[in-house]
């Protein structure tokens, strides 16, 4: 099932209207959900899916980017480019979480959170920031799971996990390619060439212990492959929480900020 | 993480990091009302154009000048570089050039000092360098002062200057946000004390991370601040932007810092803050 594509036609892939979104995951994933809303202050924005979930006997709660599936979803969901209220309604689930002691699963999917004169004035840096922030203090397991476009902090937001998967043709970049192009070198026409220079793919960002698995997926996702996909992914979820279930709050903890701690090499001068 | 290779490089790791000059030559334009000004009376005026009073952008070894006690400020042994994840030639290059223009390691400065009698540890981010952009070496820095504050338990002082998360190293940049942001947690748990000064321009990764989170923010009167650029903003939504739009005073006014500063009056304000929350 593995493929060799370029990084560019990974970015193709990831971006495709037709590529499956966060709620194609859940409902296969997930042998329950309901989904809740809003983020009790100012308003549901729907860039971001919220609620809970069971697999087997064991509750979960569900954060996740949504892209629309439609061009009137799309429109609904801000073609899922987070709001500041988006990062504040998943904070309060992750707050939630800790009470009734449900791990956390995210699903990431995002070209960025928004750029809009709302955003900032609601504060969009200080959303993520606490997004984060909760993220990195909050006392149950976490799962994060780049699922398409996962791109600068707004996905970043949701991706402080334990463990963070990612899907073989999924993207996780700094900013996007064309972004990249155009601050570099002033010309987002090459944005194809930044692709691969970016190290933006699922192998890349293993390579740079970013993230701790691949699940594989091939060019072409039909709706059986589709199956097998989700169920992998079921199977992971499941031996992640059960490897974690002896792990005190305080330990579920420190093993999220090592992992973090860690990342980035430097030299050291002499 | 450290690389399994040490490197060695003169001197030059520990250059001062106390002379910086706001520009070339001894005279200097203001942006603002065009005025040319004698550099040295902009030097002993805070780094504010004596004319108009517009604020320029103030490097590290004159805002340590003027915020730390005289003497005291000891820089952290901590002298890393780059491994240019991207292996982008010219960045090394630009890295290179920098240093020798500059007298700056890094578009960070971590150490320890005094303010007015009280230990602290500060960071101080300077725009001279990729325009402060966070890559591995500025996230570490912070990262590090973070935990000596929690070692310590001293409070902790970060003046920020940025234009976000460094393209050149890619995806480490952007996990730097969360490296910094889960240390600050950590800084919560220890029951410390974290004051961010925002000053201009501060922007993308770094408002999102560590800027955004402390205790008390506050920032220098008309500095920009924001999450997304202004030109990124007006091609999504195709308008121009609102006067005074991103500015400290906007987001005052918005509720997302807790006070704004004057200059001369920093340091006396921070002193404050610090003694009133022991
Ligand atoms: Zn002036």
């Amino acid at each position: 099932m593995s493929n060799k594509l370029s990084a560019w036609e990974k970015v193709e892939i990831a971006r495709s209207p037709k590529r499956k979104t966060a709620l194609d995951y859940i409902e296969k994933i997930f042998d329950e959900f309901i989904e809740l809303h809003g983020d009790r202050n100012f308003k549901d924005d729907k860039a971001i899916v919220c609620g809970l979930g069971t697999i087997g006997k064991k509750n979960y709660t569900i954060i996740a980017e949504q892209k629309g599936r439609t061009t009137k979803e799309n429109i609904e969901r801000n073609f899922g480019m987070p709001n500041p209220e988006s990062y504040r309604k998943g904070i309060r689930f992750m707050k939630q979480s800790e009470k009734f002691k449900r791990p956390i699963i995210t699903f990431i999917d995002t070209k960025g959170a928004y750029p809009g004169i709302g955003a900032e004035e609601r504060g969009q840096g200080e959303a993520i920031a606490s997004s984060m922030l909760e993220m990195a203090k909050v006392k149950v397991p976490v799962i994060a799971i780049v699922i398409g476009e996962g791109s600068s902090g707004g996905a970043l937001a949701l991706g402080l996990g334990n463990k963070v998967l990612m899907l073989e043709n999924a993207i996780y970049s700094i900013l996007s390619p064309e972004g990249y192009a155009s601050i570099l070198w002033k010309d987002a026409s090459r944005a194809k060439e930044a692709a691969e220079k970016m190290k933006l793919t699922a192998q890349d960002l293993y390579d740079l212990k970013i993230i701790d698995k691949i699940i594989k997926e091939p060019k072409e996702v039909t709706d059986e492959e589709f199956e097998k996909i989700t169920s992998k992914i079921k199977r992971e979820i499941k031996t992640i929480i059960s490897e974690m279930q002896n792990m005190t709050p305080e330990e579920i903890v420190e093993d999220r900020y090592q992992k973090f701690r860690n990342m980035g090499e430097y030299i050291v001068i002499k | 993480m450290i690389v399994d290779k040490m490197k060695k490089r003169a001197p030059t790791a520990k250059k001062k990091e106390n002379k910086v000059d706001i520009q070339i030559g001894k005279w200097v334009k203001c942006d603002k009302c065009q005025e040319i000004i004698y550099k040295e009376t902009v030097r002993k005026n805070y780094n504010i154009c004596p004319n108009c009073g517009a604020y320029f952008r103030m490097h590290i070894g004159k805002r340590l000048e003027t915020i730390i006690d005289e003497g005291t400020y000891k820089r952290f042994d901590l002298n890393i570089d780059t491994t240019n994840p991207l292996h982008l030639e010219e960045y090394t290059k630009k890295i290179k050039a920098l240093r020798d223009k500059t007298d700056l390691e890094e578009a960070v400065s971590a150490g320890i000092g005094k303010i007015n009698g009280q230990k602290v540890v500060i960071c101080v981010m300077d725009s001279g360098f990729l325009m402060g952009s966070m890559g591995v070496v500025v996230g570490e820095k912070i990262t590090y002062s973070i935990e000596k504050a929690i070692e310590l338990k001293l409070p902790i002082i970060i003046f920020t200057v940025s234009g976000g998360a460094r393209m050149q190293e890619g995806i480490v940049s952007l996990m730097q946000m969360a490296k910094t942001t889960a240390a600050i947690s950590k800084l919560n748990e220890a029951g410390l004390l974290y004051i961010s000064v925002l000053t201009d321009p501060t922007y993308g990764g770094v408002t999102a991370s560590f800027a955004s989170i402390a205790d008390i923010i506050l920032a220098e009167p008309g500095a920009m601040i924001g999450f997304a650029g202004k030109r990124v903003i007006e091609q999504t939504i195709g308008e121009k932007l609102p006067e005074g739009f991103q500015t400290a005073e906007f987001l005052l006014e918005h509720g997302f810092i807790d006070k704004i500063v004057e200059r001369r009056e920093l340091k006396e304000t921070l002193s404050k803050l610090i003694r009133m929350s022991k």
